[in-house]
């Protein structure tokens, strides 16, 4: 058993101590936010926070995590409301959107640190995140849209959210 | 090919009702409340499997959305489409993704199946939804017409209203589903029904994309996404060289790794289903197996493959299939006074979708289900079926989003991989994950191209004939012999693209079909990626032999191609064409007519001489895809296929070392990041022709524009070999 805490909720996971986080997270914890892009810690699909830094969690076993805090795409705000959020949305950044969870966790630590990034930095905090879609102008954009946002505007924005189902399979 | 709409009905029921346009029924249906269904998520049951549009009487209107969305932005655009000539308010539909029932939402342009490739999604669709939308406008039309006894011709439509502005009265879409009823006979619908250019709400307005706002927070719901009641996990072990299949297995270590239910041998190779996926990953890696030693891509070896081929396209003789024959270009080249003659080569390039290959299956009795990020639930299906033994009718296909396709998802042994697993444990669901290695290493390539061109040239270096001969493997030949067949080998995934817009009197374009054991696909954007790249290459070293400028010449062989035209010159001017670049900056131009669009770009590129590494500063591109539907999307549709343009024109490369592949994820395997984006401005021309596709539209001309501007930097090197690597620019400066 493997203590830590996610999104603010207390777990114990029956894994393998060398099981990477990231199996942990998408298909012990079902939160599939969290996606598998490359295993190796080369695309960036697979970003969380664990103690507010940004980590690969495929290449981050479950037993180095004991006591840690983590935070998923889930968990990154209620109701979608984080400025990076509200900002992908405004922009309309993603396409295919797989990446998209990875990207904003990446891009969440980057603001904590500047506030208003420029270009370069972006680049430089943002390289080690793929977007097979090649998303990136639309992901400059974003960040910085959400650089200029207060916490205290974003509360008083709506939250957007959405879900999207697949179909059901139907007659033939 | 536009349907004949001819109205028939039958089978009428009071709340719904069908019509039948030759062989594909379109279908509204009124529904009760929809709201509570869809915040119970259990949304497409509470709807007529075969309905496009249904209304509720709380006025949610749930539209289906037919295609596959792999971020092309396709299950907003059509169902806006519908939307707009049933004048719906946007803010009230749903959209859900159709269920796998070809009759009614099948693509006229993949022989009715439900397929989402080629960028023929809106191109197929486009008039079939928007009369969709016009007769669910007529129906509504008429029941408010009888309810208010008044003349429909005295009514008039705002969003999601029927407004008689005699009386004053309106009522709600919503309001009317409550007694709806259906009209018979049945109102007509023709092109004349649909709503002129000037009173649109919505194309070229640039509405929100429907799922973009659950890509932000982690609900999208992806296939790898699955979640079933006991699911057990699976991974496929597969032979080093594709064609293979085990000879002997040795799973005594991969069964002890904990959780581990069945080892599964497959006819092509190995399958491991456990309780969790990490144990899986475990077995796989622990599973001793000898393979034949057989297969035919054994002796297959990139380099070498490619110098066959190039002799092939280069000896005249050897035969070939005409792709495009306009004249006789043979002949108007061997009397030409010059010929120009090249060669050229591309590189097998991988889809690296962001969501590695995977499906889950489950079998219960004869029952198949399929749950899968795919562009063909109808190949799903098929091949589904044929590997579980049963009827296709058995098997159910739940189509999620898609984390990237680009070709890729066309096929489905990622389904196979599932229903195999899923056949050995009957009643529980299998989900299988590629790694990122397999997705790389079993991925169906762009083929490995070589292309011979000859040019006659008059004594004023005018064109008078043009002869280009591709030679590659052919992915119809592989996925469906039958079509090959019929088609006589014209495989334009592997071959086509040729056509040329330019003024030229005569043109052959051929294939030569190799069969060398290496399976290829369909890679965003197609052959013109490659064959393009040729022409477009091949066009400015004309331009240059004349000692004319390459836009101009352009423009003098489009004179009666206006659309072509305009987006040339248009690119030209957003790039300040005529003035000089310093720096060791240079332009470069090129234009391509691939997939029913006219798109042009200019590149402004640097070249480090002595390490051979191009670098891209910034790129202009104007496009003509006919209507514009989303503006918008259309440019995020730009920058994305110019992504994959740079990707293939500068360093993606699959080496293949005697069948075996030699790259397998993200380290050895470039594709773009952030810092490789040049800046890029795109100018979208909406005209009011025919639809065409945007979604790969912008790959074809970035390497051959790339490669005009390096020609210009370096006193007319040509580069003609894909991916242009360093090395390989290196060894042409040194020729």
């Amino acid at each position: 058993m493997t203590g830590f805490t996610i999104n603010g909720r207390k777990v114990d996971v029956a894994a393998e101590p060398d099981t990477p986080l990231l199996w942990v997270i998408r298909e012990h914890l079902k939160l599939t936010g969290t996606k598998f892009g490359c295993g190796i810690a080369q695309c960036g699909a697979c970003t969380v926070h664990i103690d507010g830094e940004a980590t690969r969690s495929c290449i981050t076993k479950i037993s180095t995590v004991a006591g840690k805090q983590v935070t998923t795409i889930e968990g990154l705000s209620p109701n979608s409301s984080h400025p990076l959020q509200k900002a992908w949305v405004a922009e309309q950044v993603p396409q295919c959107g797989y990446c998209q969870s990875g990207q904003i966790m990446t891009a969440a630590t980057l603001l904590k640190k500047s506030a208003h990034p420029s270009r370069e930095e972006i680049v430089k905090h943002m390289d080690g995140n793929i977007c097979r879609c090649g998303t990136y102008p639309g992901i400059i954009r974003a960040i910085q849209r959400a650089g200029k946002e207060t916490p205290a505007q974003t509360a008083a924005v709506t939250p957007v959210s959405a879900t999207v189902e697949a179909s059901k399979g139907g007659a033939k | 090919m536009t349907a004949e709409i001819g109205t028939t009905s039958r089978a009428l029921s009071r709340r719904s009702f069908l019509v039948t346009t030759g062989a594909v029924s379109i279908a509204v249906s009124f529904g009760s409340v929809l709201t509570d269904a869809f915040a119970a998520g259990k949304s497409a049951a509470t709807f007529t499997p075969g309905a496009w549009v249904t209304i509720g009487t709380d006025g949610v209107i749930t539209i289906m959305s037919p295609a596959s969305e792999m971020g092309q932005g396709v299950m907003t655009t059509v169902p806006l489409l519908i939307a707009e000539d049933m004048d719906a308010d946007w803010k009230k539909v749903r959209v859900v993704q159709s269920p796998n029932n070809a009759k009614v939402f099948g693509n006229s342009m993949f022989g009715g199946s439900m397929t989402t490739a080629g960028s023929r999604t809106v191109m197929a669709y486009y008039e079939k939804v928007r009369l969709v939308g016009a007769q669910t406008r007529k129906v509504l039309l008429a029941n408010a017409a009888s309810a208010w006894k008044v003349p429909v011709s005295e009514l008039t439509t705002e969003p999601s209203l029927v407004v008689h502005k005699a009386s004053g009265r309106k009522i709600s879409y919503g309001d009317l589903a409550k007694k709806a009823t259906v009209p018979d006979p049945l109102p007509e619908v023709t092109k004349a029904d649909l709503k002129p250019a000037a009173q649109f709400r919505y194309i070229g307005k640039d509405v929100p994309r429907y799922e973009v706002a659950s890509k932000v927070n982690g609900t999208a719901q992806y296939g790898i996404d699955t979640q079933q009641p006991n699911m057990l996990y699976g991974a496929v072990l597969r032979p080093p060289v594709q064609g293979e299949t085990p000879e002997q297995i040795d799973d005594s270590a991969a069964k002890a790794i904990k959780g581990i239910v069945q080892i599964v041998k497959l006819p092509y190779g190995v399958g491991i289903i456990g309780e969790t996926v990490e144990g899986t990953k475990k077995a796989k890696a622990a599973l001793k197996v000898t393979w034949t030693n057989t297969a035919k891509a054994r002796n297959y070896t990139s380099d070498a493959v490619y110098e066959e081929y190039r002799g092939q396209g280069a000896d005249l003789s050897t035969e070939s299939v005409t792709m495009i024959g306009v004249g006789d270009a043979a002949a108007a080249i061997t009397g030409a006074v010059k010929i120009l003659k090249a060669d050229y080569r591309s590189d097998h390039v991988a889809h690296t979708c962001m969501e590695p290959m995977n499906a889950t299956a489950v079998i219960n009795g004869d029952a198949v289900e399929v749950w899968a990020s795919n562009q063909s639930p109808t190949t799903v299906q098929m091949l589904s079926a044929r590997a579980a033994g049963v009827p296709p009718e058995k098997v159910t296909v739940n189509t999620t989003l898609l984390g990237g396709g680009f070709g890729r998802r066309g096929e489905a042994e990622y389904a196979v991989d599932a229903v195999l697993l899923a056949k050995a444990v009957p009643g529980k669901p299998v989900k299988v994950i590629w790694s990122r290695e397999d997705d790389v290493q079993y991925d169906t390539f762009r083929p490995l191209s070589a292309q011979h061109l000859e040019i006659g040239l008059d004594a004023a270096n005018n064109i008078v004939g043009w002869r280009q001969r591709i030679v590659a493997e052919s992915l119809f030949a592989r996925s469906a012999p039958p079509v090959f067949k019929a088609i006589g080998g014209k495989d334009v995934v592997s071959a086509g693209g040729g056509e040329l817009k330019y003024a030229v009197p005569a043109v052959a374009v051929e294939y030569i079909r190799a069969d060398r054991g290496i399976a290829v696909g369909a890679w965003r954007g197609i052959a013109p990626g490659y064959v393009i790249f040729a022409s477009e290459t091949m066009i400015d070293e004309v331009a240059t032999l004349k000692g004319v400028d390459p836009v101009a010449f352009r423009l003098d062989l489009l004179k009666a191609e206006p659309r072509a035209a305009k987006v040339v010159e248009t690119a030209a001017k957003m790039a300040d064409w005529g003035k000089k670049r310093t720096d060791g900056h240079a332009l470069g131009i090129a234009y391509s007519d691939a997939l029913n669009s006219h798109t042009a770009i200019v590149v402004e590129v640097s070249l480090n001489k002595q390490s051979g590494e191009i670098k891209v500063h910034h790129m202009w591109c104007a496009v003509d895809c006919g209507v514009a539907i989303q503006p918008k999307n259309i440019v995020a549709q730009i920058e994305s296929s110019i992504g994959f343009g740079l990707g293939a024109a500068l360093w993606e490369q699959i080496n293949i070392e005697k069948g075996e592949v030699q790259e397998s994820n993200f380290g050895e395997y470039r594709v773009m990041r952030m810092s490789d984006m040049p800046m890029i401005d795109t100018k979208v021309i909406s005209t009011d022709s025919p639809v065409g596709g945007i979604g790969e539209a912008s790959v074809a001309p970035v390497a051959p524009a790339i490669a005009n501007a390096v020609a210009t930097l370096t006193d007319g090197k040509r580069l003609r070999q894909l991916p242009m690597l360093p090395e390989r620019v290196k060894a042409v400066l040194s020729t």
